[in-house]
């Protein structure tokens, strides 16, 4: 995994977000403040449209005066957060063993024919990305899929219909990673 | 009826708020632990309980709190393992979603029988809405005065507080866990030295599951030796399966431990039978990790001898013919199951969680995957059944932390149990591929 230096786009936390990310500092003791770096990048790549640039692990760094090295080690290494632009919604499968024994590998397929794009592909008109990821402790619920926050269980080709419906009508929430 | 314990109140209305959760008799553990107990008097009760860790391994929890170490001066830890990523395991979801009262209770009596004043609880990243749930939780009973300083006048101080990863089955090993709280790559430590003695900020650090600090509550509320006269043997109390696969109803189930297999799949109480009228295949009881059973080494042992949900019965006969309880992740396959798809499809799931440190584990992992791929895909020769067992071996017990072991378990099941269904493969490239559906009918390069 390399960092997608296609960007000169500069990033910098909102104000409420940096009072967050500071505020996390507290519950770690003196000079151990680093504990926060993973909740930090979360809430970086929410605010920079889903994807962690490279001036977004910047400034990251800075603000947890860190390495910048030291951020891009823990950004590679974690399947959630995403080193090159996605789409606005990304729709995640599971497709580990007990989903896919219930039908995710056949859900995925109507979904990619649906929106004409393959795995780690976004649509042209930026709305929708693919990926497939690994169990995400809703076994018993399969087949199923997580955007922003929130699982969508029980998946069936009706309900993605509706569901990518509703994105486009803007009516799906995608949750948030700032306190609530 | 079965008893609950940890389940009895789930389904009450309002029962994530700290009003209905304490009406229910919540926060009763840690009035009784910090009011009447000693740290140590509570270490002995879950001694007598019996209890042993639900994360997978299956320690006696109480042993490994005897263990940490407690030099003067250096603060000590205790870090609830919230990261369940194993397939098949959602149980510590359902239980912190709809109780998340319990694990903080838990985390409270807990803490103050190790004497640890700061304590956190490490959740996997995709549980982010539970991150908020476990939040609002502790905020609700840092006001009842349950957290923060001088706790109900008793003197005792602790700190609650969650920490989150981002995608890393890796991160539920308890010291890659250790490093993801740190903040950095989530890539198991050498041991020794144990976490008891130097784990999280290189201070003594006890990592226990979900479930098994949850269990902590009725052990003190109701006494050690009430634990232990639930269950069976050394498998005390009561235990979360989270039941997937073909079946009826699929769900989170709290089963005393010593309910017959055959029970657990076909009574209306827990998986409700096959679904579709099917017949049962196979059977993965403790999440992927564990060995795969053919249908007929899962209602019964080798011997003939009925099968218990029980750390023992499971894993009657060892790897040969029995299994593990694991973590409870109970995956069940029907007659149309693929046996090579899905022990290729949990090989793809280690070679991908692999953290690449070890090169038995990194390499070894996506041989396996690759071959299973070609097998799987009608590309398969007859040699590479041997080969799979083979690279198999050679991971096993040579690698820095179990991941090694847990991908290399399950092929080597497979094939033990299921060795004609991989031959049928080599030989019928054609048939297998028109047998299955959805990916399998892709070229094998576009699935890379
Ligand atoms: C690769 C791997 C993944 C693991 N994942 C988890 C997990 O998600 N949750 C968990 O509680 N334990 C997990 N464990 C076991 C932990 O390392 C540790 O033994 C456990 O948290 C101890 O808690 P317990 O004694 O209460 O069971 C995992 C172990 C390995 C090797
Ligand atoms: S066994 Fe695998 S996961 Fe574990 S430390 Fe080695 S490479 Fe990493
Ligand atoms: S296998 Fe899909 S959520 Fe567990």
């Amino acid at each position: 995994m390399h960092p997608n230096l296609n960007t000169d786009t500069p990033f910098k936390y909102s104000e409420a977000a940096k009072a967050e990310v500071l505020g996390l500092f507290n519950k770690y003791p003196e000079g151990r403040h680093k504990s926060a770096l993973i909740r930090a990048l979360h809430i970086a790549q929410e605010e920079n449209n889903g994807w962690l640039s490279v001036p977004a692990m910047e400034h990251v760094a800075e603000v947890l005066r860190i390495t910048p090295i030291e951020v891009f080690e823990v950004a590679s290494f974690y399947s959630m957060f995403n080193l090159a632009p996605v789409g606005k919604y990304v729709l995640e499968f599971c497709h580990t063993g007990p989903c896919a024994i219930e039908g995710a590998e056949r859900i995925i397929e109507y979904t990619k024919h649906k929106l004409g794009i393959g795995k780690n592909e976004t649509t042209p008109d930026g709305m929708f990305t693919i990926k497939q990821v690994e169990c995400l402790g809703a076994c018993g619920y399969a087949p199923m899929m997580q955007v922003g926050e929130f699982y969508h269980e029980h998946l069936t080709e009706s309900k993605i219909d509706q569901f990518i419906e509703d994105c486009r009508a803007g009516k799906i929430n995608k949750g948030t990673w700032k306190m609530h | 009826m079965a008893r609950k314990l940890l389940l009895e109140h789930a389904h009450v209305e309002g029962i994530s708020t700290y009003e209905v959760y304490r009406k229910h008799g919540g926060y009763r553990s840690v009035e009784k632990a910090l009011k009447t107990m000693t740290p140590d008097e509570v270490v002995e009760e879950v001694k007598k309980s019996g209890l042993r860790g639900r994360g997978g391994a299956g320690f006696p929890t109480g042993m490994k709190w005897s263990f940490l170490a407690k030099p003067e001066g250096v603060p000590r830890y205790l870090v609830c393992n919230a990261d369940e990523s194993e397939p098949g395991t959602f149980k510590d979801r359902y239980l912190m979603e709809k109780i998340p009262h319990l694990l903080v209770e838990g985390m409270i009596t807990a803490s103050y029988a190790l004497g640890a004043n700061t304590s956190y609880i490490y959740i996997r990243g995709e549980y982010s809405w539970i991150l908020f749930i476990l939040e609002k939780a502790i905020a609700e009973a840092y006001n009842a005065g349950w957290l923060g300083k001088n706790i109900m006048g008793t003197g005792y101080n602790l700190d609650l507080y969650v920490n989150i990863g981002a995608g890393a089955y890796i991160c539920g090993e308890e010291t890659a866990l250790i490093e993801s709280l740190e903040g950095k790559r989530g890539n198991p430590r050498i041991k020794p030295p144990f976490p008891a003695v130097k784990g999280l900020w290189q201070s003594p650090t006890v990592v226990n599951n979900v479930e098994t600090i949850a269990a902590v509550v009725p052990i003190i509320n109701d006494g050690g030796d009430e634990y232990a006269k639930i269950g069976l043997g050394r498998s005390t109390g009561t235990k979360l399966i989270s039941a997937s696969g073909n079946i009826n109803r699929p769900g989170v189930y709290e089963i005393e431990l010593n309910v017959p297999v055959e029970e657990f799949i076909y009574s209306d109480e827990y998986c409700g039978g096959i679904k579709n009228g099917k017949r049962l295949k196979a059977c993965v009881p403790g999440g992927s990790s564990v060995p795969i059973l053919p249908h007929y080494l899962v209602c019964k042992t080798a011997s003939g001898e009925q099968r218990l949900m029980t750390y023992e019965s499971l894993s009657d006969g060892g790897f040969a013919t029995g299994s593990m309880l694991g973590s409870g992740g109970f995956i069940v396959y029907d007659e149309d199951q693929c046996i090579v798809r899905n022990t290729w499809n949990f090989s793809r799931f280690y070679a991908h969680e692999s953290c690449g440190q070890c090169s038995p584990c990194r390499e070894g992992t996506s041989w396996m995957e690759k071959v299973l791929r070609r097998m799987e895909h009608g590309e398969g020769k007859m040699s590479d059944i041997d080969l799979l067992a083979d690279v198999a071996k050679k991971i096993e017990g040579n690698t820095i932390c179990p991941l090694g072991d847990a991908a290399a378990w399950p092929v080597n099941a497979a094939i033990r149990h299921f060795r004609e269904e991989f031959e049928w493969h080599v030989k019928e490239p054609k048939l297998c591929m028109e047998r299955n559906f959805g990916l399998a009918s892709e070229p094998v390069a576009a699935q890379q």
